[in-house]
């Protein structure tokens, strides 16, 4: 009995699921947080000009510090009813495609573009098919890599795969040190390669999906640390650790020209990628 | 059972798995010799089956004109990824072995009718045709290729999506593959995507939907989310052509959709409007 207890206590916790948990909190600060701490002046932008406004993804003019800058990103609720009205942050090809033209905008007016990323993933529905939602994200991925400002990227809360990199591929990626971000839900990828969705806590530690892991792969280039708990014990302090890391990087980038910006961005993800070279 | 017969029942079975292909759509069964001499095309319905990267580059690039590059990438298990069925290393390595090529993509550069292209060709019986580190580094490695060079760049698709073994690093391979098609953008330079069956998933959502010209064989499933997920998440059944290289081009998003026996004289066709 006492042996097995002492067994208990040694068994290493799961430290990836521990983390998909904090990343899924209810109090976790979310965009409209981030709005209201350390944005100023925003003036919200609708609308894609094909179709219709995603209430998923928002974006706008915004200031922080003494920086005007391009916001973009993924917005979930804090309720039930906010979350129905945005979807939970899944955006549609509409919500992409909005991003992508206020990325545009950015360059007209000469701004940094900020995208917060905080999404389960792109919206998997009937109309997102219709209307294209893979040639959304795949022209976002083409077109951010020739965008002539910089692009500061940040994971908030939940990277999902193609529909949070759809807004991610920024000169500087960033992570909260209790985010996520993963080809894969680990509860999808237990599904298939465990064949059980209750096998999320063990396809979580294998897919790497923490920010520790991700600065070790070089997907990422810095982690915004947490306070306390995590991020939702003290939305001021992580706000202004938030804060700073963006103007830290503003400032990083400002002086590199369209086309340093554009070759160091496609130097950084033609980086990407782990292969072996066969004698 | 005794034993002779169970040995002939098993010679039977190894036998007609020899001499017969069963098509996934109609269920007919076709003598494989006329399967293969068809494309591996069912000649009853007409569905296109997969077929292997280099049975596609024989079909399409002109005798003796094709050279491969980068056969030294190979995949790496990075993340020591284990599941259920053992570790991702033993897997790449029995996939290698069965398959006999090293990765879920044939680069390399050839004539098409005479004129010089650089083309990529997915293989669907590896892994899935599933897009990792390095299928993403040597799409992007023929693409810089094609840059350098100033040649038309195509790109045959055949995947599950990203290689979920290899986490966010498969992730990050479609940016890293975008990011080439958009220089060869900047530059001018034609590039020419071809949606096979099933081309879904990361793959769709990056370099297969960014073609200059999207073309498609008849009946390839093409989408982003999967048919159950989507059916879990409206909660009702969808329509049977969904996702089908035909809803595509209704919905404006593929610009033809060619046969496989066609595939080589619409090329040409194509290429001769830019290399005028």
């Amino acid at each position: 009995m006492a042996k097995s207890k002492v067994k208990k206590t040694e068994e290493p916790v799961n430290k990836a699921w521990e983390i998909v948990k904090i990343s899924r909190h209810s109090n976790r600060p979310i965009l409209q947080d981030y709005l209201n701490l350390i944005f100023t002046n925003f003036i919200e932008l609708h609308g894609d000009r094909y179709f219709s406004d995603d209430k998923a993804m928002i974006g706008g003019f915004a200031q922080i510090g003494k920086h005007k800058i391009m916001l973009i990103g993924h917005n979930k609720g804090k309720t039930t009813n906010e979350n129905i009205e945005r979807n939970f942050g899944m955006a549609k090809p509409d919500g992409y495609r909005k991003a992508l033209r206020l990325m545009k905008l950015a360059e007209r007016f000469n701004l940094p573009v900020i995208t917060i990323i905080d999404t389960p993933g792109a919206f998997p529905g009937l109309e997102a098919e219709e209307r294209g939602q893979a040639e959304a994200i795949a022209k976002n991925l083409t077109e951010m890599a020739s965008v002539k400002v910089p692009i500061i990227s940040i994971v908030i809360g939940e990277g999902g795969s193609g529909g949070a990199l759809g807004i991610g591929v920024g000169n500087k990626v960033l992570m909260l040190s209790n985010a996520i971000y993963s080809v894969i839900s680990p509860e999808g990828c237990a599904s298939i390669l465990w064949r059980d969705a209750k096998f999320a806590p063990d396809a979580a530690e294998a897919l790497n999906l923490t920010a520790d892991s991700l600065l070790k792969l070089g997907v990422i280039d810095e982690i915004i640390p947490e306070p306390g708990e995590g991020a939702h014990s003290d939305h001021k302090k992580m706000a202004e650790n938030v804060k700073k890391a963006i103007i830290n990087n503003i400032e990083l980038l400002k002086n590199l020209s369209s086309e340093e910006l554009i070759d160091s961005r496609f130097e950084k993800f033609s980086g990407i990628g782990k292969y072996s070279i066969k004698s | 059972m005794p034993w002779h017969v169970h040995k002939t029942e098993e010679k039977r079975k190894v036998k007609k798995e020899e001499l017969w292909v069963k098509c996934k759509k109609c269920n007919a069964h076709i003598y494989k010799v006329d399967w293969k001499k068809n494309l591996e095309v069912c000649p009853k319905c007409n569905y296109h089956g997969s077929i292997s990267s280099w049975d596609r580059i024989g079909l399409l690039i002109d005798k003796n004109t094709f050279e491969e590059f980068n056969t030294e990438i190979i995949p790496e298990d990075s993340l020591k990824f284990n599941d259920l069925k053992g570790s991702y290393k033993d897997k790449i390595d029995e996939t290698i072995k069965k398959v006999g090529i090293s990765e879920a993509v044939i680069t390399g550069s050839g004539k098409i009718n005479g004129i010089n292209v650089v083309i990529a060709v997915m293989d669907f019986r590896f892994f899935g045709g599933s897009l990792g580190s390095a299928t993403g580094e040597k799409i992007l490695r023929a693409s810089n290729y094609a840059y350098d060079n100033n040649l038309p760049y195509i790109i045959i698709s055949a995947s599950g999506g990203a290689r979920m073994q290899e986490g966010a690093l498969s992730l990050m391979q479609m940016a890293k593959t975008c990011a080439g098609i958009a220089r060869l953008n900047r530059k001018n330079i034609p590039y020419i995507s071809i949606l096979t069956n099933p081309t879904t998933g990361g793959v769709s959502a990056s370099y297969a939907m960014m073609g200059d010209l999207n073309i498609s064989e008849p009946g390839a499933l093409i989408g982003f989310a999967g048919r159950r997920v989507i059916e879990q998440t409206i909660g009702e059944k969808l329509p049977d052509d969904f996702q089908t290289a035909e809803y595509l081009v209704e919905h404006g998003f593929v610009d033809a959709i060619v046969e496989r026996r066609d595939m080589k004289s619409f090329l040409g066709n194509v290429l001769a409007y830019y290399n005028h």
